[in-house]
């Protein structure tokens, strides 16, 4: 059975009729729907278990920790993280990229150098700059080719003795481009770099193992994984993290305090301070629950060949240009698009009109909309519960879409 | 009406296919650019100035199709006008003219032709 049979009924959502047609929903990537298994944990939380977390003696105390740090062990079986320690919590990929930058961003010294990919979204491009700025450290980007993949000879020019972190997308929000995660990480550890890695649309995709990737830094967020929203996870490879001073001070990240010191506390907590998203926590353990039930190989190979269908639609279509590798290779679960003299928004405004739910825009990647030489792009994308015949509709209203305007 | 015809009525399709007041202006007396960071839209707008009235504006800009037609009826709804008026124009102003049902999503396509006009005349 095709996976979106076994799951669409799942997700209460997809009933809905939007202008009058079924919803078909293609913008996972910007946040996935949700299964009823994970609104119902939430609620279940809510209704039965919920305290504050890790001080509270009391039995909704202990059972809303036991939840909480259940969680973690979720997400370190689901990433492959060697120790539960590992696991940050965070409010969601934007919030990691932002706590790790600011956390390295106070070991950095001017004259040291930060590298970067042009197909960053900006929240793995913005912390970045406000660290150059504050400690007079210098920013360069590898250059994206024209099929979508990094240049990784620029990357070898560009690694010095100077560069103190190299931060990269796993899978392009736009392009859908998978990079060689192992392969940088690899270089990048030549020069004694650190590596951070933005997974926002790899965790939802494939299958994780951080012992495998081998990065310091691995970060993503439960909303576009058929999770919560306001939750994500900073994996730290246990080494690194724990010579690195929290970025963030607060209650929870402490054991003693005096007026004008403090002493840590121990990982994970160490890098959560207050009182952190604990309903989310269990949102998060359902929809890992519910993913590797199905099997991320099985979610890659439906994602991927739902991909591989729009890809091969669309590049069929006058007037259509399509963004990122070329057919037959390997993406993630987006596609995006441009069609001749009409703007991205108004190709997102009339699919709408048909029920056809897609993104449009920059994507929070302008450097990358720069290089491609686009204004924006319209983009499809996928999820466990979208379907061929969803593909299909899409790449007949684009089609159809001159006629329209 | 379909909902695709709701939203872009038959003035944005006009206006936006041959916009009336698209192109530079020479010997413009202020000229004004921004952007719409939702969507990256941007906008230019060139006026220029006689004895306080407004002789003539003109925009350019990559935009989508409302922000297109909302930037072509504000330079018409400027010309002839005197800078206080025009720089008074409002989002109602414009919508009467374009006659389409813009939502709230969307309302930014109409105002920034509108922001931009009104910083050019300061200008």
């Amino acid at each position: 059975m095709r996976l979106d049979e076994l799951t669409r009924g799942d997700f209460p959502i997809l009933e809905r009729i939007v202008n009058g047609r079924p919803l078909v929903y293609l913008d996972s990537a910007a946040s996935s729907q949700k299964p009823r298994t994970v609104i119902e944990a939430m609620t279940r939380y809510y209704e039965r278990s919920h305290a504050n977390v890790h001080r509270s003696i009391h039995t909704l105390g202990e059972e809303a920790t036991e939840l909480y740090e259940l969680a973690r062990d979720r997400v370190q079986r689901f990433i492959g993280a060697p120790a539960r320690e590992e696991v940050v919590f965070t409010r969601g990929t934007t919030d990691g990229l932002g706590l790790i930058a600011e956390t390295i961003g106070r070991t950095l010294a001017a004259g040291d150098e930060i590298v970067v990919t042009e197909l960053e979204h900006h929240s793995n491009l913005i912390p970045w700059q406000l660290v150059a700025r504050d400690r007079g450290v210098t920013i360069k980007a590898v250059p994206v080719r024209p099929d979508g993949a990094l240049d990784l000879e620029a990357l070898d020019r560009m690694l010095t003795p100077r560069t103190r972190v190299v931060a990269f997308a796993h899978v392009s929000n736009v392009l859908g481009t998978i990079t060689p995660v192992t392969e940088i990480v690899r270089r990048a550890r030549q020069v004694g770099a650190l590596t951070v890695v933005d997974g926002a649309q790899a965790a939802p995709h494939l299958k994780l193992d951080m012992s495998a990737l081998e990065c310091d830094f691995y970060v993503f967020s439960a909303h576009k994984m058929l999770g919560p929203t306001g939750i994500g996870v900073l994996y730290g490879r246990l080494a690194v993290l724990d010579r690195l001073e929290p970025g963030r001070g607060g209650s929870e990240m402490i054991k003693e305090v005096w007026i004008d010191h403090a002493q840590w506390n121990d990982l994970p907590w160490r890098f959560e301070p207050g009182t952190p998203p604990i309903a989310e926590a269990v949102g998060l353990t359902a929809a890992i629950e519910y993913l590797e039930k199905l099997g991320m190989d099985r979610v890659a190979e439906h994602e991927g060949m739902l991909a591989q269908r729009a890809v091969n639609g669309l590049r069929a279509l006058p007037a259509v240009r399509v963004f990122g590798p070329p057919p037959g290779v390997p993406r993630g679960a987006v596609v995006a698009l441009t069609v001749d003299r009409l703007h991205p928004h108004d190709v997102a405004a009339l699919l709408d009109a048909e029920g056809i739910a897609v993104r449009a825009g920059h994507h929070c990647a302008m450097p990358l909309m720069r290089r491609l030489g686009v204004v924006g792009t319209s983009r499809a994308s996928f999820s466990v519960y979208s379907a061929p015949e969803e593909v299909d509709a899409l790449v007949d209203a684009v089609a159809g879409l001159h006629a329209k305007l | 009406m379909s909902p695709a015809a709701v939203l872009y009525s038959d003035v944005i399709r006009e206006r936006w296919r041959r916009p009336r007041h698209r192109g530079e202006l020479p010997g413009a007396t202020g000229v004004a650019e921004d952007v719409n960071p939702l969507c990256g839209d941007r906008v230019r707008f060139s006026v220029r100035v006689d004895d306080g009235t407004v002789a003539a504006a003109r925009f350019t800009g990559d935009s989508c199709a409302i922000c297109t037609a909302a930037a072509d009826v504000a330079a018409e709804l400027a010309t002839g006008r005197s800078t206080g008026e025009a720089a008074r124009l409002a989002r109602e102003d414009v919508l009467e003219v374009l006659r389409a049902d813009v939502r709230p999503t969307r309302m930014r396509c109409v105002t920034l032709p509108l922001s931009v006009l009104t910083m050019a005349l300061a200008r």
